[in-house]
Parts: structure tokens; C-alpha cells; sequence
């Protein structure tokens, strides 16, 4: 498998909740649909909230990756 | 309900209107007057089930409490109903007929059924599960009032969060989601193992796919919400049930009885829970005390055809 490659990244390890989901909404917003955003998330908290908070507002995950006590996601910005 | 006994005496001569009458202070109260420390005055305990008000319908009660209020002021009360307070008995009826021409009533209090609480439920709050408002809209309009033999309260939590602490009801429903995993489309990302805080999923080390124990999970659906690829589906939605629970002095934490029951047969299971209280209670008991005194497999095998549209619990 490919991988897919990401048009922006975001680190938000140690970035709290809602501030983390926050955070990737807003660089979403600037994005066209589409595109793909990168978010490296921190396991527990930011990975429990982030990724269902994502979908709710109409985005696919189109990846995600362990590396170790973070995760690396993929997200592709839906049409609103 | 001819058996559940009403509360009675307590009459107290007024001069109403220039006219002399009787106001049953008891009876008041059954009605959602409930006196205070001051004289002649009143608390007035509306009736709002869920909790939930239209902004037109609280601007009209704004004034309306304004009016009676001879303080000047209202309190949200713990089951989520606005409460006038320093209302002088005098007014009484020119309260009600106001209240009634916007189309709001006066709550209870008393032994019988009270207005139903409930938390945000599906509608608008990501965690919910079920239509708490909606339940608790139709258990007020069927339910409301009914005498018993001491208060019954019922709530609605939308989650297993349970919000609106269906542990401490006398009839609680909380809203349950039983997950569903589909292996095709899982690409074994781990997020649900991460997601699910009860420890009722583990990632296989090797593929990262879910290993799933139905035992310890409590069917909240996070790990439904989290799923990137919607491999994790709901297979059903239902309420978790629980009985007998009360707070105040001598707490009693609910006993659960039955699990995925569907919406359309919690008016049922409210109707025969106070159809089998009716028969095996006594005046002035909560209906915890009755399922101690009588046991919990009466009670149990009274509500079999009901409970057997949904699971047993554990």
C-alpha cells in the first residue's frame, strides 16, 4: 500500500482536549475538500475524542498509524 | 389505581376573594405548592419534563414569575423544573389561570409520579443514544400524577454516562448501544482499543484487529464513534433499566432488571412496574423497600413478557 501523502501537518502532541480538536477544525477550515491533513495525536484523551469529533463534523479518516504512545492520522476534509 | 391512598386533612380556613374557604394545605402540595419558612408564601413548582423550554415559553414565564414573585425571584429545582418562589396563596388562582393561557401547568409533588428528568439524549448530544427528551415528553403526558404509594421518580440518561442518574430513580432507563465489528473493512488502526475506556478491547499484537469482551463492556458506543472505516456498527440501541433506586437520607442504588429494552415498550414498562407496585406495596413505601420486603424475582417474573422483548442483564 502507498502511502498517502498528507498537504499539511499538524503536531499536537501535548495539545489538550478540546484544544487539539480545536485546532485541526481550524486548519481544516482553511483547506479545500479534499485534501488531506496530517495530525500526530498523543494516545489516551486526544485519541478517545479527536477522531469521533472529526467525523462528527463531516471529515473521513483515511489513515492512521501506532507509532509507539502516539498515533498518526490522516484526515481527508469532506464537503461540508 | 384506586388502591394507592391519597394523603388527606390538613384543612385550613382563608378568606379568599372576600369570601371565606378551605385551602387544603396538603392537598396544595400534591399540586406543586410548597410552602415556605415565610408566612403565607409559596414555592410554585412548574411543570418542565426533560428540563427543556422553548425561549418564547420561558420569556413568558420570565414575566409571569415577575409578577407573583414578591421577591423577585425563581430556582432551578434539582429535577430540573423552574420554581417561582415567595408566591402568596392569594394569588394561587390568577397564577394558574396565567400559566394556563400560555400553556404551562403547575408540577407535583407528593406520592405519586413526578415530572420526568432527562439529559440532553440523540438529539444533539454526541454521546447520546436515545431520544430522552422525547421519552420523557411522552412519560410526562401518560404518566404525570399517577397516584402511588410514595414518590416515584423516573429519568432518562441517553449514555451509560448517566447524566441524569437513573441509579438513585425509582424507574430508570438509560440509553445502550450493542457494537457490532465487521473484519472485512477493519484495517486494524487500534484506535478502538484505544478508544473504549473499559478495557473491553485489546488490539491483537499482530494485526492490530480488535479482540472484543462483551463481559466488560457497558455498550456506550465509543468505540462506534471513533471507528475511522465504520467497522464497528450499532446492531441495536436500547435502554439498560433499573429499579427501586432513591437518594436522600438513606440511599438505595438501583437494581437493573432488564437491558436493551426498545423505546416502544418503556410506556409498558412503566404501566406494569406500577401495576405490580399497586399489588405488592403498602402506603407510604418506596418502591425499593418493596422489592426488598417482597424480593426482586417476584417483581422479576411479573414484568417477564416485557422484559423479554430486550436481554438480561450481564
Amino acid at each position: 500500500m502507498t502511502e498517502i501523502k498528507p498537504d499539511d501537518t499538524l503536531d499536537l502532541r501535548g495539545v489538550v482536549c478540546p484544544l487539539n480538536f480545536v485546532k485541526t477544525k481550524l486548519k481544516l477550515e482553511e483547506m479545500e475538500t479534499g485534501k488531506v491533513l496530517e495530525v500526530i495525536l498523543d494516545s489516551g484523551e486526544p485519541i478517545q475524542n479527536v477522531p469521533k469529533s472529526v467525523k462528527e463534523e463531516g471529515h473521513r479518516i483515511i489513515e492512521v498509524k501506532r507509532e509507539g504512545e502516539y498515533f498518526r492520522l490522516k484526515i481527508q476534509k469532506g464537503g461540508l | 389505581m384506586d388502591r394507592f391512598i391519597e394523603d388527606k386533612t390538613n384543612k385550613v380556613s382563608v378568606r379568599l376573594k372576600g369570601k371565606e374557604e378551605k385551602i387544603d394545605f396538603n392537598e396544595l402540595k400534591s399540586g406543586g405548592f410548597i410552602k415556605q419558612r415565610q408566612k403565607d408564601l409559596f414555592t410554585v413548582r412548574l411543570r418542565c419534563p426533560g428540563g427543556r423550554l422553548t425561549t418564547r415559553k420561558l420569556i413568558e414565564l420570565a414575566k409571569i414569575a415577575d409578577k407573583y414573585s414578591k421577591k423577585g425571584v425563581v430556582h432551578l429545582s434539582f429535577r430540573q423544573s423552574l420554581e417561582i418562589l415567595y408566591v402568596d396563596y392569594r394569588d394561587f388562582d390568577a397564577l394558574v389561570e396565567d400559566l394556563s393561557k400560555i400553556g404551562h401547568s403547575v408540577a407535583s409533588c407528593g406520592p405519586r409520579v413526578r415530572v420526568p428528568t432527562a439529559c440532553g439524549g440523540c438529539e444533539y448530544n454526541p454521546n447520546g443514544l436515545t431520544d430522552t427528551q422525547r421519552l420523557a415528553e411522552m412519560v410526562d403526558e401518560k404518566f404525570f400524577g399517577t397516584p402511588t404509594y410514595h414518590k416515584f421518580k423516573i429519568s432518562f440518561s441517553g449514555c451509560p454516562i448517566d447524566c441524569a442518574r437513573t441509579r438513585e430513580m425509582d424507574l430508570g432507563f438509560q440509553g445502550v448501544v450493542e457494537p457490532e465489528w465487521d473484519e472485512e473493512t477493519c484495517t486494524g488502526c487500534t484506535i478502538c482499543a484505544e478508544a473504549c475506556k473499559e478495557d473491553a478491547i485489546q488490539s491483537d499484537p499482530d494485526t492490530g484487529k480488535p479482540i472484543y469482551d462483551p463481559k466488560k463492556c457497558i455498550y456506550c458506543g465509543d468505540c462506534i464513534r471513533a471507528c475511522p472505516t465504520e467497522s464497528w456498527k450499532a446492531k441495536r440501541y436500547g435502554h439498560l433499566v433499573r429499579i427501586g433506586g432513591k437518594h436522600g437520607r438513606h440511599p438505595r442504588e438501583a437494581d437493573e432488571v432488564a437491558n436493551f429494552i426498545p423505546d416502544e415498550k418503556v410506556g409498558e414498562v412503566i404501566e406494569k412496574t406500577l401495576e405490580w407496585y399497586k399489588t405488592n406495596g403498602k402506603r407510604g413505601e418506596r418502591l425499593g423497600k418493596t422489592i426488598e420486603r417482597v424480593g426482586i424475582e417476584s417483581y422479576l417474573k411479573f414484568m417477564e413478557p416485557v422484559f423479554k422483548t430486550g436481554s438480561p442483564v450481564g
